[in-house]
């Protein structure tokens, strides 16, 4: 019994190390390379958008044309799509994600411009292939005997678009130096465009993109290895640009934008100093209250209580939780009402103790009878935040999160930690005084 | 000892006129939805040097053409300004003009909500509490399964709800005058407030109850009002140092915490002082008039 004791009591000294190592503020690595595995991993703790600033987006896909069953695959093509643009726009660790059925959120983590990067995502660069217009409206010339016709009506669509192509490439002609673009189609595409030059020969075969012309050279042979090359009066630029537009592909389903949220890194920060600062206040009025009423016990509560936030917080490191505003709170809550399990035990520990028994027996049936109480207000307390989670938007995941989180760690804490600490003393027959406990007299030791 | 049981008319007409007021505010002022549920604007500027106040920047804007808005400071330098759904034009036309008038540090934050999202924030706030409310019966009647006599282990479950109701009646009732008098809008935290509320409410209650058990089972012969009598009294302490740090915590928070969960915090402090009152003096007592209620009924 002792001796299990000590070792649980050494294996708790060893985690308080471990998880204050880890929830070190200024970050830490743990690496266990020099036992020659191979694992190395920093621990940093992820903060939310509200606290180092960033950009919060939500697009609504408009999913009428799609047939059921083909939803979920456009949303998330969309996303993939929308992914490639962000991240060609240089954004660090961007999060692009399919929520609900037809909504896709965009986290972009710094971004000051949001302009810039609404126009980047929105932006459906739309290529198509068209043919002669057979029959062209009849257009009458005007005073100076021309002929004006729009493009669209010249040209009508093939049903070839840029969703049939592989990738797209920048060159330069050979002879002249222009750039040109390289388009190289799928299987599909080069089905298809073999099928259109094969039958236009002779005739023109113009290139579209978001609905103006690009181009209309002449076929002359028919092309089958699925190759085709536009040439504009493209700059250099210009033509990059289009090449990396072509290659992020075309969305699927058009979207439109429901939600914004921009944050100012400033403002991010105040906060963060402002939550940390409450934490820490709020920490240290529970630690008096608790050794002043409890005293031993409670100093012990204490002592628990700096594991369970260093623990939880190590927990978030770990399993890499963003850290919202209302994730702090979620947290900072917790650690009051980690200590209630604590309170708990300790008034049944200081009922058994006037109702006459030993330190030791009282110490036993405090933790036992209190259990009940600790078990099931806590798992009360958990289905809630479990239906948060499940059912509440990203704010609110974020509080249930860390709440249910921290409810979790603190019945361990309040349980585990202060029953051997306590344990621990009252074998060693020290520190039995009855003042220490807070009760008027105390029974022998039997 | 306080014999809690014994006045319980008293407070039930304490918490029958605290909900009295709640209903009448939410009658009389409803409720001030914000922009997460109507769809809007927030708009968060920091001034320069000169800091005009809230109202000489309503009138300021309102001279501007920009109609329905609600100006709030924030911090020292900052403002808050709120509009109906707007369009990017509009957004930059207003802070071209405060900029020029008054010269702005940055814009801190801007967040614009489509009204489709605030419609499903209000059908999605209705199913939680729905779906928590009845985790919580179905888990207190689990729990509490083995006890059925005198009292069964759905009506613990029944009276945890009813304390429950009146605890986020209460903040609903105080949100909905700062609402009136104060321009404190109902957003996406305040309903996690009004859940978490709703979580240490219950949490609360089985403390009391879980006692109440106990006694009814090592102490059965006694009369239930005195069983129940001394189950308040022995987890009073506790309930009120549970209550206590938490309160402190959230002290600390409201006070140093910064504006942006301010009224988050207010709620959860209201929600929390209201459920420890409601744990000790509405949920108990309740069990017991209930029971006699029926006992004069059948017989």
């Amino acid at each position: 019994m002792r001796k299990g004791l000590y070792f649980k009591f050494i294996l708790i000294l060893l985690l308080a190390g471990a998880v204050f190592y880890i929830a070190l503020p200024a970050g830490s690595k743990i690496s266990l390379k020099w036992a020659r595995i191979n694992f190395e991993k920093q621990f940093k703790l992820n903060l939310g958008l509200d606290l180092q600033g960033g950009t919060h987006l939500v697009y609504e896909g408009n999913l009428k044309d799609i047939p059921q069953d083909a939803r979920a695959d456009a949303m998330n093509s969309a996303r993939d799509v929308i992914e490639r643009r962000v991240n060609a726009f240089g954004v660090s660790e961007p999060l692009v994600q399919v929520s609900g059925t037809d909504r896709i959120i965009i986290e972009l983590p710094g971004v000051k411009d949001i302009d810039e990067a609404i126009k980047l995502i929105g932006q459906t660069p739309f290529l198509e292939f068209r043919v002669e217009n057979p029959n062209p409206p009849e257009v009458t010339p005007d005073v100076n005997g021309e002929v004006t016709i729009s493009a669209d009506q010249a040209f009508i669509p093939t049903g070839l678009t840029g969703k049939e192509f592989k990738r797209a490439s920048l060159e330069f002609d050979q002879r002249t130096g222009v750039p040109q673009i390289s388009l190289q189609f799928d299987a599909e595409g080069t089905k298809k465009f073999a099928d259109i030059t094969q039958r236009n020969i002779g005739k023109r075969v113009a290139i579209f993109l978001d609905g103006q012309i690009l181009s209309a050279p002449t076929v002359q042979t028919a092309i089958t290895d699925g190759r085709a090359v536009i040439t504009g009066q493209f700059t250099v630029q210009e033509a990059k640009e289009l090449v990396t537009r072509l290659n992020s592909g075309a969305l699927p389903v058009p979207i439109k934008l429901i939600q914004q949220q921009n944050v100012g890194a400033t403002l991010g920060l105040a906060s963060v100093q402002k939550s940390v600062a409450a934490g820490l206040i709020g920490f240290a009025i529970i630690a008096l209250f608790m050794i002043v009423y409890y005293r031993l016990p409670g100093l012990l509560a204490v002592i628990a209580l700096s594991i369970y936030t260093a623990l939880s917080i190590a927990l978030f490191k770990v399993f890499g939780i963003t850290f919202t505003l209302a994730g702090i709170a979620g947290f900072i809550l917790s650690i009051g009402m980690a200590v209630d399990a604590n309170i708990l035990i300790f008034e049944r520990l200081k009922e058994e103790l006037r109702k006459g028994r030993t330190l030791e027996q009282a110490v036993e049936e405090g933790f036992k009878r209190a259990w009940l109480s600790v078990r099931d207000s806590n798992f009360s307390s958990l289905i809630t935040t479990f239906i948060l989670g499940y059912f509440g938007s990203s704010i609110i995941r974020g509080f249930a999160i860390t709440l249910s989180i921290g409810i979790i760690v603190s019945m361990f804490t309040a349980i585990t930690l202060t029953r051997t600490f306590l344990r621990l003393l009252v074998g060693h027959n020290l520190l039995v005084h009855h003042w220490l406990y807070g009760v008027p007299k105390m029974s022998e030791e039997s | 000892m306080l014999n809690i049981i014994k006045h319980y008319k008293f407070w039930f007409l304490v918490s029958g006129v605290a909900l009295a007021i709640s209903i009448a505010a939410l009658i009389a002022f409803g409720l001030n939805f914000g922009i997460d549920f109507n769809g809007g604007t927030l708009t968060q500027v920091k001034f320069g040097d000169n800091v005009p106040s809230a109202a000489e920047i309503r009138g300021f804007l309102g001279d501007s053409n920009f109609g329905d808005l609600v100006v709030q400071p924030a911090g020292e330098r900052s403002a808050i300004v709120r509009t109906p759904p707007m369009e990017k034009k509009e957004h930059d036309r207003l802070l071209q003009v405060l900029g020029d008038k008054y010269g702005l540090v940055e814009e801190e934050q801007f967040t614009s909500i489509g009204p489709v999202i605030g419609r499903e924030l209000r059908s999605s706030a209705m199913l939680q509490l729905i779906v928590v409310s009845f985790g919580i019966i179905f888990y207190i009647a689990y729990a509490f399964r083995k006890v059925s006599k005198p009292v069964s282990s759905w009506k613990f479950g029944i009276a945890a709800i009813v304390a429950l109701v009146h605890d986020l009646m209460i903040v609903i009732g105080v949100f909905a005058i700062l609402g009136r008098f104060l321009h404190v809008e109902i957003d996406s935290l305040f309903i996690t407030a009004l859940l978490t509320v709703l979580g240490f409410s219950v949490h609360d209650t089985i403390v009391v109850f879980d006692r109440i058990r106990e006694n009814l089972r090592i102490s059965g012969g006694l009369p239930l009002s005195e069983i129940i009598s001394n189950s308040i009294n022995q987890t009073l302490v506790r309930s009120i140092n549970t209550s206590l740090t938490v309160i402190f915590v959230l002290l600390a928070l409201l006070l140093f915490g910064g504006e942006t969960i301010r009224w988050f915090v207010l709620a959860l402090l209201v929600g929390i002082t209201a459920g420890t009152y409601s744990s000790i003096f509405i949920a108990s007592p309740l069990l017991l008039v209930w029971h006699n209620w029926q006992r004069r009924r059948s017989g």
